[in-house]
């Protein structure tokens, strides 16, 4: 029932069927699923439990960034689901609360090193234009990626992009990713997929991942972190209710896997995910039945507000979500007016009947790692969140160490994608090539992308945590 | 300028329309594009150089004198803001950008829908352009016979098992 049969957009190649076993049931999955995919499209809601309260959870973020899919896999406990590849004769159980020590014998092989000259941690965008950059100049990265695809979040953006010839536009986000992906290819960079980067440890320059059961000590000369951003959750009653998603969560569903999130979607946030979400959720088959945004003005690109209206569904400025309800899924959603200062407006509440929540008010930049590593970081609204200071040619604080896209300051795919070239140019130059037309190129094209009215927020940020 | 960031859709007083003479003569571009963004695809898209803008987060002007209706920036556009309007024998034209399913056929009656996704007519599909060659994503032409509509309707709802 929540499997997306026909897409005007898409084409799904799910491969063949295997089996799975989840708490004693047998479960068909498709051989290109993740386990959490598998078990939403035969129906389940609830993947977890708070740990104290015993509230249901659903999954919530789909690209292994928050911990509500978590579950006991072959008696490991705490693997993230949402990210998991099915395999033949699996055993996946929920695990309610903490996860246990495995009883029997789990065998994790001892860990391996690797030498590397450049690692990039996140395969998306922003990485994997700065490992073609680096291939096509003689150097031979190691790209890092903890899901089972690169492409980051451009392998589900079904839409045309926005920006000149040069970073694509009138494309489809989908279509540049697989670009990327062949050149990568090509150009035989080494990537590790499915590996998660879980720890810096800055005394020794190591870079601590995780492949499956393996680990692995990176040592490298410099490393680039493109670690993208993740879902803000915000504050309401029921925010943990299973059936409220981050609205990236849902794209993932329906646009990688093929599985409608829901029937009836009320969209919290009416900035540029939100709107193009909203009307990717119409292309497969979703009732989107309206749009709340807080603020009194929509932020996303008007563009994308009026294709939504044209299939007449509203957008309701100054209004938020005050409540979720239901008992293991989401039933009803409670929207409330707000007034010019943000309060809620008495007796404005409006009860609407949806399955699906999904939230698109923000990302928040990835830092974690960098923040482990040493790297001197500042708040920045502009920017969404803590991001590290950096120079003019992405450099942080650390010398070895630099950043691009929306780890940096969340911004578009495009921007990303040049953030990527110019901290691969930079890393270059560092290494004793001369890549400084490039990087004056690259400077000069990422500056006439935000010299718009879009680009004056991230100007400004910019200038909060630049140095030079 | 109407408030269209609150309410997320233009008003007709919002847009530059060409004169009914060119508009009676063959398809023109029209463009609903009005917020200073960093694209310009249309511009390059454009075989004839109708379409100006002033750097990359300008707004696009059509020069409704050089435009030839050939429809190659309705086909690109990412925000799906441009169309073409044409009056021809009497009835008006629209082509419009369509990204759903299930697509109309030709010869089709299918409800024609003004911004606000309301019904505002009926209308016949008289040609439908696929742009690319993977997708379903479609430039289609609709056909009805009140002309003012041409200023009005902007989407389709495609009339099931109506045959």
């Amino acid at each position: 029932m929540r499997e997306i049969k026909s897409h005007p957009i898409l084409h799904f190649d799910r491969g063949g069927q295997i089996e799975f076993s989840f708490e004693g049931k047998k479960i068909s999955a498709y051989q290109s699923e993740t386990v959490a995919m598998a078990l939403y499209r035969n129906g389940l809601n609830v993947f977890s439990e708070s740990s104290k309260l015993h509230r249901p959870r659903g999954m919530f973020c789909a690209i292994g960034k928050c911990s509500s899919c978590m579950m006991r896999v072959n008696g490991v406990p705490n693997v993230c689901t949402c990210i998991l590849p099915v395999r033949e004769g699996m055993q996946v159980e929920r695990q309610f609360g903490l996860g246990e020590k495995p009883s029997g014998v789990v065998h994790f092989p001892p860990p391996v090193e690797r030498k590397e000259t450049v690692t990039i941690i996140g395969g998306g965008p922003a990485g994997l234009s700065a490992a073609i950059v680096f291939a096509e100049n003689g150097v031979k990265p190691l790209v890092i990626e903890q899901n089972p695809s690169l492409g980051g979040q451009l392998i589900k953006q079904t839409h045309k992009f926005f920006g000149s010839k040069n970073e694509g536009a009138g494309i489809r986000g989908i279509k540049i990713a697989e670009e990327m992906i062949q050149k990568v290819k090509k150009l035989e960079i080494p990537t590790l997929t499915r590996s998660s980067a879980f720890g810096f440890y800055p005394e020794t320059g190591t870079l601590g991942v995780f492949k499956e059961n393996q680990y692995i000590k990176v040592h490298s000369d410099y490393y680039l972190f493109a670690t993208g951003a993740a879902e803000r959750m915000i504050p309401f009653e029921g925010n943990d209710l299973p059936g409220v998603f981050g609205a990236g969560a849902a794209q993932t569903m329906m646009n990688i896997f093929g599985i409608r999130p829901g029937n009836r979607v009320l969209m919290v946030g009416a900035g540029n995910v939100g709107l193009i979400i909203s009307y990717q959720l119409l292309q497969a088959g979703v009732e989107v039945a309206g749009v709340v945004e807080a603020a009194p003005r929509i932020g996303g690109y008007f563009v994308h507000a009026a294709k939504l209206r044209r299939f007449g569904v509203p957008i309701i400025t100054s209004t938020t979500i005050k409540r979720a309800i239901g008992a293991t899924r989401v039933e009803k959603a409670v929207i409330v007016s707000l007034d010019d200062k943000f309060n809620e407006i008495p007796n404005s509440e409006k009860e609407w009947d949806v399955d699906t929540v999904c939230l698109s008010t923000g990302l928040i930049p990835s830092v974690t790692l960098l923040a482990q590593a040493g790297c001197k970081m500042k708040y920045s609204p502009y920017l969404s969140g803590y991001v590290p200071i950096r120079n003019k040619n992405l450099m942080t604080t650390k010398e070895n160490i630099f950043i691009a896209g929306d780890v940096s300051g969340v911004e578009e795919a495009s921007t990303a994608i040049l953030e990527g070239k110019l901290a691969a140019y930079s890393i270059l130059k560092k290494m004793g090539k001369n890549t400084d037309v490039q990087i004056d190129e690259t400077r000069r094209e990422l500056e006439k992308l935000r010299s718009g009215p879009f680009g004056v927020k991230i100007l400004k940020g910019l200038q909060e945590v630049q140095y030079e | 300028m109407s408030d269209y960031l609150r309410t997320g859709y233009l008003d007709v007083s919002d847009l530059e329309f060409p004169d009914e003479d060119i508009v009676k003569q063959h398809f023109v571009a029209v463009t609903e594009c009005v917020q200073e963004i960093p694209c310009n695809p249309c511009v390059e898209s454009c075989p004839v150089s109708a379409i100006k803008m002033d750097g990359i987060n300008g707004i696009p002007h059509i020069d409704f004198e050089k435009c030839i209706g050939c429809g190659n920036c309705v086909a690109v556009c990412p925000g799906l803001a441009m169309f073409l309007v044409n009056i021809k024998e009497g009835k008006g034209r629209v082509s419009l950008p369509y990204e759903m399913l299930p697509l109309p056929n030709k010869g089709d009656t299918v409800n024609l829908l003004d911004r606000e996704g309301k019904k505002v007519g009926i209308g016949t599909v008289i040609g439908i352009r696929q742009i690319e060659k993977d997708t379903t994503s479609s430039v289609i032409t609709v056909e009805f016979d009140d002309t003012s509509l041409i200023k009005v309707v902007r989407n389709i709802e495609v009339v099931k098992n109506e045959r």
